[in-house]
């Protein structure tokens, strides 16, 4: 059956500071779900999340058994690597799962290594959580003392690792291969792909990385079986969604959801509608990488396939006449992210918004490709003085920004590319209006 | 030119002892590279920021080539490179990106400058200003962070006492480390 508004997986021990605890997880039944998974065989394991649709809550959704199933038989050393680097403007839920659930994350963590035959595993947590980072150092080191984790663990001659590494500001490293270079003391420069991690990651071995939620959702598997979790979603992904949605509405929050529920019911419904009595003017849907959708396409779910293929959200375009192409002819209209969810009302200025947007991608490109570190810087350039509007826009500016990003999209060594280009046209079709008058305004 | 050979720094003891223990949690690694960002942010925490000499110190104590700390220290944001703020001051990092934009993180960051007298990327002994990008605490947007501290829901109205609760009770980042 469906989630219903209420159903609390990962989100469910929000607020009760003992649960933070081990002996207050345990009172409420942690680490059961670690037992009966080191009765199960890998293999299965691996099976049920399959069967359950899990998808990956990092950003691209992808379905996490398959990624699993990637990872040579033969392998002699694998590594499971957690991705705490949330730092996708608009995203703050990882964050919070670290605070109030560090021993649902370990949890997660030691079923999937086990799962994956991965011994020495990492938590990659962002620099600038320090909060998090003290509070997760004590959760690995209380489970270190009680047997959850060690050379032996539990007594099932399982050995299983988990080392918190700590970043040092840089939003890049949240990109898995920059991951994989920053844990292994490089800059966090992402790597060519082929070979991906899970084939060859982090010191040469198979490694997955899956992000805090994506892993902390896998007791939950274990325990009622991958069917049931599927049954829980909508269409091909299954469980819950965690949204956090922050801007203009009346209740800004971290929300765990239904996959199936629409961008207007959260609005509305779990967020009280928007401020001061005004309308919506554009949503983004999941961290600002992602198009933005406008107040006629509210009505679509928040579900990873939806945001992504009903038609009821217009493609974004390059030019006038002419859809953005992701290969093979399918058109970008926009997808779920991070959960990151940005409400602007009917007064937002939106050209400066999408100024903000680039100056973030502008800052944060590795540099390592020209069409990124130039591109970004460019996007921030023009898109800045649009926005001072009148004496600084300058005729052709909206088409120059349109090719920019459209020289970027495809050409890059990671999507940091794709996540500055795709806003940035999503926001001229979709608010074209909004950017014309900055420009007419001087011509008047 | 010929450096002095004979370097000043050392890490204490206790730090010595945490690097020592890092090293062993990477026993799929051919070299000591990835306690460097650990490393480094010890070296930040005993000495104030990253000299030539402290990044040597990391250089030497992980035997690594001073060229490749040098690169990897270049590289983050929360590395500083030059003095400024002392171990025991506050890292004050203001969100202005889009979620905090939204409610009025500009005006709030404009207080900060104004009430500490700092320009946005300057500090003093006692506070670091710091523009920041998301830092995960959209939901309470326009808001702050100061090492382990969150600063929620913030308003220019707010930024007095914000830094006055700094005053008596700094957060200071290299506590963290
Ligand atoms: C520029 C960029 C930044 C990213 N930042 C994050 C991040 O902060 N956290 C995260 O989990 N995934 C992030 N990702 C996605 C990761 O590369 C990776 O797909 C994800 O961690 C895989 O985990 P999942 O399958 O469980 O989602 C980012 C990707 C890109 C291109
Ligand atoms: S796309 Fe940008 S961030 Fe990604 S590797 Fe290239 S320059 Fe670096
Ligand atoms: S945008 Fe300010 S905390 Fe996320």
């Amino acid at each position: 059956m469906p989630a219903a508004i209420g159903t609390k997986l990962v989100t469910k021990r929000f607020g009760d500071e003992r649960a933070r605890t081990i002996a207050g997880y345990e009172a409420t039944g942690g680490y059961a779900m670690l037992k009966k998974a080191l009765a199960m065989k890998p293999d299965d394991i691996t099976a049920e999340v399959k069967a359950s649709n899990l998808r990956g809550r990092g950003g691209a959704g992808f379905a996490t058994g398959v990624k699993w199933g990637f990872v040579p038989k033969d392998a002699k050393q694998v590594h499971l690597v957690c991705n705490a680097d949330e730092s996708e403007p608009g995203t703050c839920k990882d964050r919070l799962l670290v605070y109030w659930d560090p021993h649902l994350l370990i949890e997660g963590m030691i079923i999937s290594a086990h799962a994956l035959r991965a011994v020495h595993n990492y938590i990659y947590i962002r620099g600038e959580m320090m909060r998090e980072y003290v509070v997760l150092a004590k959760a690995v080191e209380d489970a270190y003392a009680k047997g959850y984790l060690g050379k032996n663990i539990l007594g099932t001659g399982i050995e299983c690792h988990i080392t918190v590494h700590r970043g040092a500001g840089a939003y890049i490293c949240g990109e898995e291969t920059a991951l994989l270079n920053s844990l292994e003391g490089l800059r966090g420069q992402p790597r060519l792909k082929p070979p991906f991690p899970a084939v060859k990651g982090l010191f040469g071995n198979p490694t997955i990385v899956n992000n805090v939620e994506t892993l902390m959702n896998v007791p939950f598997i274990v325990d009622k079986g991958g069917a049931w979790f599927n049954e829980l979603g909508m269409g091909r992904s299954g469980g819950t969604r965690i949204v956090c949605v922050s801007g203009h509405v009346n209740k800004q929050g971290v929300f765990e959801l239904p996959m199936g529920i629409t961008f207007r019911q959260i609005i509305d419904d779990v967020c009280g509608g928007v401020w001061k009595g005004r309308k919506v003017k554009a949503v983004i849907p999941g961290g600002v990488s992602m198009p933005p959708l406008d107040e006629h396409e509210l009505d679509v779910p928040c579900e990873f396939d939806a945001l992504m293929t009903d038609e009821r959200i217009k493609p974004v375009m390059v030019r006038p006449g002419q859809q953005f192409d992701l290969g093979g002819g399918r058109a970008l209209r926009s997808m779920a992210g991070s959960g990151g969810i940005v409400v602007m009302d009917d007064q937002t200025d939106i050209p400066k918004a999408t100024w903000r947007i680039m100056k973030f991608f502008a800052h944060e490109s590795c540099g390592q490709c020209t069409p990124c570190r130039e591109g970004t810087g460019w996007l921030e350039k023009v898109s800045r003085r649009v926005a001072a509007g009148q004496d600084h826009a300058k005729e052709g500016d909206l088409e120059l920004l349109a090719s920019i990003a459209h020289g970027i999209a495809g050409n890059t060594i990671c999507a940091l590319g794709d996540a500055a280009a795709w806003p940035m046209l999503g926001f001229l079709t979709k608010f074209r209006g909004d950017f014309e008058l900055k420009i007419r305004r001087k011509a008047a | 030119m010929f450096r002095n050979v004979l370097m000043s720094l050392e890490f204490s003891a206790e730090a010595q002892k945490k690097i020592a223990a890092l090293c062993e949690r990477y026993p799929d690694s051919a070299t000591k590279q990835p306690v460097v960002l650990a490393a480094l942010h010890l070296a930040q925490k005993e000495h104030g920021y990253l000299s030539d000499d402290a990044m040597r110190l990391v250089a030497k104590t992980l035997d690594l080539p001073y060229a490749h700390v040098y690169g990897v220290a270049t590289f983050y944001t929360m590395f500083r490179l030059k003095a400024g703020i002392q171990p025991t001051g506050s890292t004050i990092r203001m969100c202005t990106n889009i979620s905090c934009m939204l409610r009025g993180g500009y005006e709030v960051l404009e207080a900060f400058e104004n009430k500490l007298g700092l320009k946005r990327g300057e500090s003093n002994g006692k506070f670091q200003l710091v523009e920041e990008e998301c830092i995960a605490a959209c939901e309470f947007a326009p808001c702050a962070l100061v090492g382990t501290k969150y600063f929620h829901d913030l308003t220019p109205e707010k930024v007095g006492e914000v830094i006055a609760e700094l005053e008596r009770d700094p957060h200071p980042e290299a506590e963290v480390v």
